[in-house]
């Protein structure tokens, strides 16, 4: 068990970062060759869209995410009836997978059948929504399904990051007079910082590896306009046959990862030091 | 005879408060959203090809028909052979049960080790495991394809089992650890000193304890599992292609008419185990994502 832990994580991970520095072709290949693979990842259109792309859809996937998710959370909190409910229905998407996500969203969005003919065919000729097809607008399209099936998960954790706020908090604020947006903002909030960071990391992770969604939605097109990382190395690795390429791509994923969980280690083992 | 009961506490406010309003607005709306695409996936599952062309997706269908279910599941075509999605369902079966009884037993006896028979590097061998649930799967594909293939197994279901097995290491370890820390040690020490070793001290002592943690774990592994894309395709081979990659198949190929009856039935398919797994665990499933995602 152990060892094959050591071996998988550390072993793999320290072997793709190696042969992210060599030639490799269609076969890992030992020849050194310093960040050539970089520089080379780097000056690759197709690269520095899918970069580009991940950028965009993940600055917006994560702030509408979280956004939404807090949104419903506290909606959710308001002694509702059907509470149980609603949240089922919130939280089904999550458990399907991005597979079934993307095929059943490109059909809905498709133009030809989906809403725009639906809208067209009760008599709003002019109603467009093409954005699956559309060069400028596919990366909304993936938004739109990516946050069905995202934001009950963050809803679920952030309604149970309020419900472990001491009641006595809300009596408390009462009396003060603080209404009630502004305790949630400015009191709530902040006291369930933890639970926020977990679901900001995970999200986080959760964009940076994006792909069975991509492949069944628009698989990267039209063009390269959706295409993303995730996609990029597998297609280098397995189809394109440029491993080193795929490995040096692999790796950039690999940091951006790394470099996103330092907020996560500041909160979960920041103050215990201090203790 | 009238009543004459006097009003007593504070007078009940209406339901009808304007935020309410606004509040149980914006819930229906947002369940409006999340509700839809089940909706277009059922209605447009059981409408023929011609009402589709002329209606719209979001008509009920005139005409029920379950022959889109039946093509779906036995004779759509996934790239060349056209079998339907039976056999990608068995596959999935074949990969899933194995992948998450062993995953589950080796995580909980980890989990188990890790809290009650420390042993030297065990903290370093945990933050690994930690770190090791970040690490997007592409840094390690490439080492992996490369093991299997050295151990023969490379394209066979084996080969996937193993892979979910592994991967499914990280976090559920860290939920048994968690639970197991959580238990009182005195159990444990009062088991030791009765002289029980490390194997009698799991079988009877921990796992009747844990019973709630197992169905947790057992519930994210077969989700997990069974929506998985990635190391299918990869891993499996072409005859061994779970449900997920048979359903991307069926829909994006590009020859022929589209039959989205079908597709949709298709997709409904796939989407059964889990939707099942989580109507029917209700709470579990709410609490397995939880525990999966905040580290105690």
């Amino acid at each position: 068990m152990v060892a094959i832990v050591l071996i998988v994580f550390i072993g793999c991970t320290l072997w793709t970062i190696w042969f992210s520095f060599t030639d490799s072709r269609a076969l890992p290949n030992g020849a050194f060759i310093g960040f050539d693979q970089y520089e080379r990842l780097f000056n690759t259109r197709r690269w520095r869209i899918s970069a580009t792309n991940l950028l965009t859809y993940g600055m917006f996937s994560l702030v509408f995410t979280m956004v939404v998710g807090f949104v419903l959370a506290v909606l959710m909190d308001q002694r509702i009836r059907f509470e149980d409910g609603f949240r089922t229905i919130f939280l089904y998407p999550f458990a399907l997978s991005g597979i079934v996500t993307g095929l059943v969203w490109q059909w809905i969005m498709n133009p030809t059948l989906g809403l725009q003919s639906t809208m067209r065919g009760l008599g709003w000729t002019n109603f467009t929504f093409d954005w699956i097809t559309n060069t400028d607008m596919v990366l909304y399209a993936l938004l739109i399904a990516g946050l069905w099936h995202g934001t009950g998960f963050v809803m679920v954790l952030m309604l149970a990051g309020l419900r472990s706020v001491d009641g006595e908090i809300w009596k408390a604020a009462r009396v003060d007079g603080i209404p009630t947006w502004r305790t949630y903002l400015q009191i709530v909030l902040p006291m369930m910082r933890g639970v926020v960071v977990t679901t900001l990391v995970i999200v986080c992770s959760g964009i940076v590896r994006t792909y069975d969604l991509v492949v069944a939605l628009t698989n990267g097109g039209p063009g390269l306009s959706s295409e993303v990382p995730a996609k990029y190395v597998i297609n280098y690795m397995f189809a394109a046959g440029n491993l080193g390429q795929a490995l040096a791509a692999s790796t950039v994923m690999l940091l951006t990862v790394f470099v996103l969980l330092i907020p996560w280690f500041i909160v979960e083992f920041g103050p215990k030091k201090n203790a | 005879m009238t009543i004459n009961a006097e009003a007593s506490g504070p007078r009940p406010r209406s339901f009808f408060t304007p935020t309410r309003i606004i509040t149980y607005g914006i819930i229906i709306v947002a369940a409006l959203y999340y509700l839809l695409p089940l909706y277009v996936m059922i209605t447009t599952s059981l409408k023929g090809l011609p009402e589709i062309r002329w209606g719209n997706i979001f008509a009920p269908p005139l005409e029920v028909t379950f022959e889109p279910w039946v093509k779906a599941w036995t004779s759509a075509c996934t790239g060349l052979t056209c079998n339907g999605l039976a056999p990608g369902f068995w596959n999935s079966v074949k990969i899933t049960l194995p992948s998450t009884v062993v995953s589950v037993f080796v995580a909980a006896v980890s989990g188990y080790a890790l809290v009650n028979w420390r042993f030297k590097g065990s903290e370093f061998f945990f933050t690994v495991l930690l770190l090791g649930s970040f690490i997007p799967y592409q840094v390690m594909l490439y080492p992996l394809v490369m093991i299997t293939a050295q151990m023969k197994i490379f394209g066979t279901l084996w080969a996937v089992i193993l892979i979910h097995t592994i991967f499914g290491m990280p976090i559920l370890t860290l939920l048994f650890r968690n639970y197991f820390a959580s238990l009182p040690q005195e159990l444990f020490k009062a088991a030791r000193v009765d002289g029980a070793g490390f194997w009698r001290i799991f079988f009877q002592i921990m796992v009747p304890m844990s019973l709630p943690i197992f169905a947790v774990a057992i519930i994210l592994q077969v989700t997990g599992i069974w929506n998985d894309f990635l190391f299918g395709v990869v891993f499996a081979g072409t005859q061994n292609y779970p449900m997920t990659v048979q359903l991307n198949n069926i829909v994006n190929s590009v020859q022929g008419v589209r039959e989205y009856n079908v597709n949709m039935a298709a997709t409904i398919l796939t989407a059964a185990v889990p939707l099942i797994v989580y109507f029917v665990s209700g709470k579990w499933f709410v609490r397995g994502i939880a525990a999966g995602a905040v580290k105690g």
